[in-house]
């Protein structure tokens, strides 16, 4: 395999000299035919069940892997399902309330760990980054044991503590790739011309780290929208969110309804991450 | 005026009205990076109003020395004062001082019209006001219609002069410089050396300014100070820093000198002859209080020396040289001599108008008389 590999590259280089070369265009190349299909055959898989369940969101049938028909039948009943509106609108709330926090905290946590200079800074570096590592099973019990030993009742205030726990990294992450490339002696300008440090913060600092910010924020949120382990074990009585409510639904069967609430929550992640990765391209002014 | 009085002589005429009446003072300042000394026991008082230059080779300490100034890096130890104060801890929003960087630090996000503004938002100044004041510094460094671009849609040269119009524009009443107009062809550089000198004489602003440019120190500044390796090797008007050059760096770094070394065998005065290794002995101003007996270095520039066809009986610094390559450069001719082994830059101001070049009567291979006075020859210390 691997000696195949090699091959491919060989000839890819060639290809790239001699473009117009009949004799190498005409050949077949296995290797490459496998690389294509198997590349062809990762993107099914990523998203053909995602394309079904859209499709079948549109079904016009209770049951059953079969099509017959178009509706957006399954679509208008949601908006009449109370308890799945409220909670959504649980879900919106605590997204709102830990994206909040997640940006004050982590735009706060970048600044220091950027400007301040202490020792052993790279080790409380890596601290940052491990939510982002740790397995979400893994943070959820703990979590769960954290609240339950400092005896605090479970419900909003856990959800959104344990939101921000799991969301301010990223915020963080994207602020520090912002201020990596942040000229100090922008800010010294300001000070230089009558800014104090708030003045300078609020006229200068943070406009520049804007984007940077805000996408932060739209991961903030689209991760504690979409979170379904953490909140299953943080959460407490009359506060199931989304996620939460469409697991329960599932145990009563896979029906349309829940296919046109994946659909959408698919439809609101995808904005919000493609905003964030658009804010994160644009570099400066 | 052809000298100025040093701060001793002027401190000794009027003593109240000078003493600690300084726009700037730095008095013994050190600045440590690690254990590199970046600027090294720098004492020097700068004048209100005056246009004081730092000059010196790239990386002695100039940037350095107007950030402790501006309050971006405290001394490692020292003092600096502004208008008589010493500053401290003062912040630098705190400090009476604006800065040109080296770097123009724009603010990306805003319009030019908006950073030049900023300094004016800052000191809370009327609307109307701002905007009066903004085009005026826009039309003085020649942008007003660039008003509404942002920094990244400049060329370098435009963005420099956005700077100096940014801290221009706040008046302030000691402005420092960090090269400004490094980035500007030979044509606007000049404007805008007329356009900074003048307003600095009629607004009264005092400048410090820090240069490459040796031309640009010597025509605009009241004072020059040369830095090295973080010292200020020496603080004069540019006639003093020229003329007088306290060391070999100062003689060296500013225009153009001929160096011979040799041993002083002689003290007569203010002058000192000295034998240097082609077997000659020359005889120059005596500096810095030398003995007999120790080694030392002529320096003499190239246009202070002459090369003549028949020597005058009896002169001192005459010798017998060989001309060894001739260049005509419009006002003047740069003439290379050797001296034995010693070769020696002479320079003769073209004051005839011919076309032929054989008018010139020394020619490469030819031998010619070189002289100088003593009073142009300066002996230095090794
Ligand atoms: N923040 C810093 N940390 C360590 N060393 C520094 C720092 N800033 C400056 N230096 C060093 O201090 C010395 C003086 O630097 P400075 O910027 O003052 O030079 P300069 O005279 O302005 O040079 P240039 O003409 O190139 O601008 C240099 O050797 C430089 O490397
Ligand atoms: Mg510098």
């Amino acid at each position: 395999m691997s000696n195949e590999t090699s091959t491919i590259v060989v000839m890819g280089e060639r290809e790239e000299i001699f473009p117009q070369e009949p004799a190498e265009r005409q050949r077949v190349r296995p290797g490459r035919l496998a690389l294509v299909t198997i590349t062809l055959l990762t993107f099914a898989f990523l998203y053909v069940p995602i394309a079904i369940l859209v499709v079948f969101s549109f079904n016009d049938a209770r049951t059953g892997a079969v099509w017959q028909g178009f509706t957006l039948d399954w679509y208008a009943r949601l908006f009449r399902n109370e308890r799945l509106l409220d909670a959504a609108l649980r879900s919106l709330i605590i997204a709102t309330v830990s994206t909040a926090g997640s940006v004050v905290i982590g735009t706060m946590t970048a600044l220091a760990m950027e400007r301040f200079r202490f020792r052993s800074k790279t080790f409380w570096d890596g601290l940052l980054y491990m939510p982002v590592i740790v397995p979400e099973i893994v943070a959820g019990v703990s979590l769960l044991l954290f609240f339950a030993t400092a005896g605090i009742e479970r419900g909003f205030f856990t959800l959104v503590v344990s939101h921000i726990a799991f969301s301010m990294p990223f915020v963080y992450l994207t602020v520090r790739a912002r201020l990596a490339d942040f000229d100090l002696s922008i800010e010294e300008a300001a000070k230089d011309l009558g800014a104090d440090e708030w003045v300078t913060f609020r006229r200068i600092t943070l406009p520049l780290l804007m984007p940077g910010i805000v996408s932060g924020a739209l991961l903030a949120f689209t991760l504690s929208v979409d979170d379904f382990i953490i909140s299953f074990f943080v959460t407490g009585k009359g506060w199931d969110t989304l996620p939460i409510y469409i697991w329960s639904a599932l145990k009563r069967g896979v029906t349309p309804e829940v296919n046109a609430v994946s659909a959408m929550l698919l439809l609101f992640s995808a904005t919000l991450v493609v905003g964030s990765l658009i804010l994160q391209r644009r570099r400066s002014y | 005026m052809l000298f100025t009085l040093s701060d001793v002589e002027v401190s000794a005429l009027a003593p109240d009205l000078i003493r600690n009446d300084f726009a700037v003072e730095l008095r013994d300042v050190v600045k440590l990076y690690g254990t590199m000394a970046a600027v090294d026991h720098v004492s020097m008082s700068i004048r209100h109003n005056e246009f004081f230059s730092l000059l010196g080779p790239s990386g002695c300490g100039k940037t350095t020395c107007l950030r402790m100034i501006a309050g971006f890096e405290r001394p490692t130890s020292g003092q600096i004062l502004i208008d008589s104060k010493i500053m401290g801890l003062t912040p630098p929003f705190q400090r009476n001082v604006n800065t040109v960087f080296q770097s123009y630090a724009l603010f990306p996000h805003m319009t030019v019209e908006q950073n030049v503004a900023f300094g004016l938002e800052m000191k809370g100044i009327s609307r109307a006001e701002i905007v009066r004041r903004v085009g005026e510094a826009l039309s003085l460094v020649r942008l007003p219609h660039l008003a509404k671009r942002y920094p990244k849609q400049m060329s370098g040269g435009q963005q420099q002069r956005v700077a100096l119009a940014r801290a221009l524009v706040n008046r302030p009443k000691v402005l420092l410089l960090d090269e400004p107009l490094g980035a500007l062809d030979l044509k606007l550089r000049k404007e805008m050396q007329i356009e900074l000198k003048t307003l600095q004489r009629d607004v009264g602003i005092t400048f410090i300014y820090v240069t490459h440019d040796q031309e640009e120190a010597l025509t605009m500044s009241d004072r020059i100070a040369v830095m090295s390796h973080g010292k200020a090797l020496q603080i004069g008007s540019p006639l003093e820093i020229y003329e007088r050059p306290a060391c070999k760096f100062v003689a060296d770094f500013i225009g153009e000198t001929n160096f011979l070394e040799g041993r002083v065998i002689a003290i007569n005065g203010e002058f000192a002859t000295l034998s240097v290794a082609t077997g000659h002995t020359f005889t120059g101003r005596r500096v810095n209080g030398l003995q007999v007996g120790e080694i030392a270095t002529l320096s003499v520039r190239p246009e202070k020396m002459q090369l003549v066809e028949h020597p005058v009986d009896g002169a001192a610094n005459t010798y017998e040289v060989t001309v060894f390559s001739i260049a005509y450069v419009g006002s003047d001719t740069r003439v290379i001599i050797n001296l034995g082994d010693q070769r020696l830059d002479v320079w003769e101001q073209n004051s005839t108008s011919t076309l032929n070049p054989d008018d010139y009567f020394f020619k490469p291979g030819e031998k010619a008389w070189l002289t100088f006075k003593p009073e142009n020859a300066l002996v230095l210390a090794q």
